[in-house]
């Protein structure tokens, strides 16, 4: 019988302290457990090959079938039947089952993989001839022809809109989304609780809804001609409740224990909400606010019906209309004239870089912090 | 403070202790904590006015709306202003259509994918794989709506004359035209199949996909390790043991994500609006052209309505975000139940 480690260790520190010849360390190894045996290989290599040729035969040579998609449906289908008949040759049951369990799970996250790499690569791709255009990112589209080509006009009065309306807001959305947060997780009551079920509820608000509440209120109540300040009005009312709750679930995460100590050691409410509870909470609190911050950016819906597309460069939110990269896009392709697809495709690439760009940014934020 | 007790002699004890009056706590608040408290709780009341007031002005907008038309709004589908015919029950059933369709398509997406994440990936790839998840929620609408447009639906109309061709007898997959007709003598675009609400819910499930996602990732991830490696242990397979004690375990989420899902699902505008071609009809026939949804519907209105029918757009949007709110309550309820307060934030 071999000693356990600890046991072996103790010995070893034992013989140590008397002087004696000290034993050379037996270097554990862990045995694989998980392995692939080689007949799981084969069976696998094996049921692959002969799904192809069969599914190849059938399918485009002796039926008339065609399209990429049947194509690849039935060499699935067919590539689980080969599978789990080669598997049951050798094991029983429980196994086959396992395993053609196995071929949809992680055909599944393959498929979605496939999709995501295509919407990234196909928007690259088809941005790629206005991206490659410098003019794209220094002019606007004021005075050019939307068939004009790409060497004029560019979406820089979008790309400098949808900044202006993010940043305003942002500025509204975020101090009071941190505030009420504050409030609803650190002061508490029955107001707060009444806050925070309306907050909660909101959240449920379409972004399509909340843009149609501020251009009826601002747009035909008030008679406001469309602009950035109300296109941002609309994304901060959309923004707004996602924020707050987001921040109150990341408040909530603090231990009560820091709370405690902070209050034990004289501290003032304010003091342990400043000093020890916002600190505390501040990665976490970053993610969840530049993770709303993309939100907002890529949001299409209440712009288009508060901000009015623009082809020139606006940078005064309170007057006149303000285009952004959503509705650019929106707009150019809706336009169905090729040149105006192809800018569309580019602002696109532009709003998919700024959008994974935020997403980065919140995730070095975050640091270390293992990933929820 | 068992033990302590326990180690007391009882005769040790004070025979008779003078009863404990509490001391007097003064809470007197600094005037940086009145300050403090005071703009918090400010800031809370117009959070709870500005967000309270949307709900309370959508339901008094749609009054007028309501008197007009009545119960006809529900009932009517057509869509026509000029002739104050005005109803949403054909945009309310695209709506309930394109949403259940996405998530027919997503859930089990989303449950696969969880699994493996929690439960086939390398551990060193999760945290790589739960990063690519929650990017993909980030990506916006518009990019998934111009992939589709572009991408997947021609592709996806040959599957929809396929469906059609083949299981037309199906209530769902007929589509009223000659499906006979082959598909290489069609119109560019195959006008007869192209923007239908199956192609607009492809669109709606890449939406709703990472979320759906990373709610059932989270409530798998909890599932206890020690059930898990008893079961492996009896001999369990992988997909046994994901059987017996993941699954049970994580039912609440599953169900809990997938209302979220819905409720996202719902209210997602433009990747449908642009992918949908707009038609106001009430009909089974998901893979036909032309469909509508309330969202699609305020998207396609607002700008030449006038106040009568701003109103009725109004009440639509008020309907459609009292089903997502219903949805979301349900499935915040579902999901808190499974793991306490530890509310995702999505």
């Amino acid at each position: 019988m071999t000693a356990t480690l600890p046991e072996r260790q103790r010995r070893r520190a034992d013989l140590r302290r008397v002087g004696g010849p000290v034993p050379p360390v037996e270097p554990e190894v862990v045995r694989p457990t998980g392995a692939r045996t080689r007949e799981d290989v084969y069976t696998l290599a094996g049921a692959a090959a002969a799904s192809l040729a069969t599914t190849w035969i059938f399918y485009a040579q002796v039926f008339p079938f065609s399209g990429a998609i049947g194509f690849t449906v039935c060499w699935y289908a067919v590539f689980v039947g080969y599978y789990a008949l080669l598997t049951s040759l050798a094991h029983p049951r429980p196994v086959v089952v396992d395993r053609v369990v196995a071929t949809a799970v992680i055909g599944a996250p393959t498929l979605v993989g496939v999709a995501l790499a295509s919407v990234v690569v196909m928007t690259l791709l088809k941005g790629l001839p206005a991206l490659t255009h410098l003019t794209f990112f220094t002019q606007d589209m004021s005075g050019v022809q939307p068939d004009a080509d790409f060497d004029s006009g560019g979406i820089v009065h979008a790309i400098i809109g949808t900044l202006i309306e993010v940043a305003i807001a942002i500025g509204i959305a975020l101090p009071l989304g941190v505030a009420t947060a504050v409030y609803m997780s650190e002061v508490g009551g029955r107001t707060a609780r009444l806050v925070r079920t309306v907050v909660e509820a909101m959240t449920a608000l379409p972004s399509i809804v909340a843009g149609l509440f501020i251009y009826t209120i601002f747009l035909v109540r008030f008679g406001f001609p469309a602009s950035g300040l109300v296109a941002g009005l609309a994304l901060a009312v959309m923004a707004l409740p996602i924020m707050a709750r987001a921040a109150y679930v990341v408040l909530g995460v603090v231990p009560g224990g820091l709370r405690e100590a902070s209050y034990a050691l004289g501290a003032t409410q304010w003091q342990t909400v400043w000093r020890v509870v916002l600190p505390t909470a501040r990665p976490g609190l970053a993610t969840a606010l530049i993770l709303g911050i993309a939100r907002a950016v890529g949001e299409t819906a209440p712009v288009l019906l508060t901000s009015g597309a623009s082809t020139f460069t606006n940078v005064n939110p309170f007057k006149d209309p303000m285009n952004s990269l959503p509705l650019f896009i929106y707009t150019a392709i809706t336009s169905g004239v090729p040149q105006q697809a192809g800018r569309a495709y580019g602002a696109a690439a532009v709003l998919l870089v700024l959008v994974l760009t935020l997403f980065v940014v919140a995730r070095l934020v975050a640091g270390g912090r293992k990933s929820r | 403070m068992s033990d302590e007790t326990a180690v007391l002699d009882p005769v040790d004890l004070p025979t008779d202790p003078a009863p404990d009056t509490p001391r007097q706590v003064v809470r007197r608040r600094s005037l940086q904590d009145l300050l403090f408290v005071h703009s918090v709780r400010g800031a809370g009341l117009l959070v709870l006015v500005v967000t309270g007031s949307i709900g309370v002005f959508l339901g008094i907008s749609s009054v007028p709306t309501l008197q007009h038309y009545g119960l006809s709004y529900f009932t009517e589908f057509r869509w026509i202003p000029s002739q104050d015919v005005i109803g949403i029950s054909g945009a309310l059933i695209g709506t309930v259509e394109v949403a259940l369709l996405a998530l027919c398509f997503a859930i089990p997406l989303s449950l696969l994918t969880a699994l493996f994440i929690t439960d086939w990936a390398p551990a060193r790839l999760r945290p790589t794989l739960v990063l690519l998840v929650d990017m993909m929620a980030a990506v916006p609408g518009i990019i998934f709506g111009l992939w589709v447009l572009f991408l997947i639906q021609p592709h996806a109309a040959h599957v929809a004359h396929w469906l059609s061709t083949y299981f037309g007898w199906i209530p769902f997959f007929h589509v009223r035209t000659d499906v006979d007709y082959p598909i290489w003598n069609q119109l560019p675009g195959y006008p007869s199949y192209a923007g239908s609400a199956f192609i607009a819910a492809i669109a709606v499930t890449m939406m709703i996909f990472p979320m759906a996602t990373s709610v059932m990732r989270e409530v798998f991830g909890q599932a206890p390790v020690g059930e898990k490696e008893a079961a492996l242990a009896l001999g369990a397979t992988r997909w046994a043991m994901v059987r017996t004690v993941v699954l049970p375990f994580g039912r609440s989420g599953v169900i809990g994500g997938t209302m979220l899902a819905l409720g996202r699902a719902l209210g997602e505008t433009i990747s449908v609006v642009l992918v949908l071609q707009l038609s106001f009809e009430r009909k089974p026939y998901v893979l036909e052209n032309g469909n509508a949804t309330i969202s699609a519907t305020i998207a396609a209105f607002f700008k030449e309505a006038d106040a009568a029918q701003l109103s009725a757009l109004l009440t639509a949007g008020f309907v459609l975000f009292g089903m997502t709110l219903l949805v979301n309550s349900i499935a915040a309820g579902i999901v808190s139940r499974s793991r306490g307060s530890d509310v995702t934030d999505l």
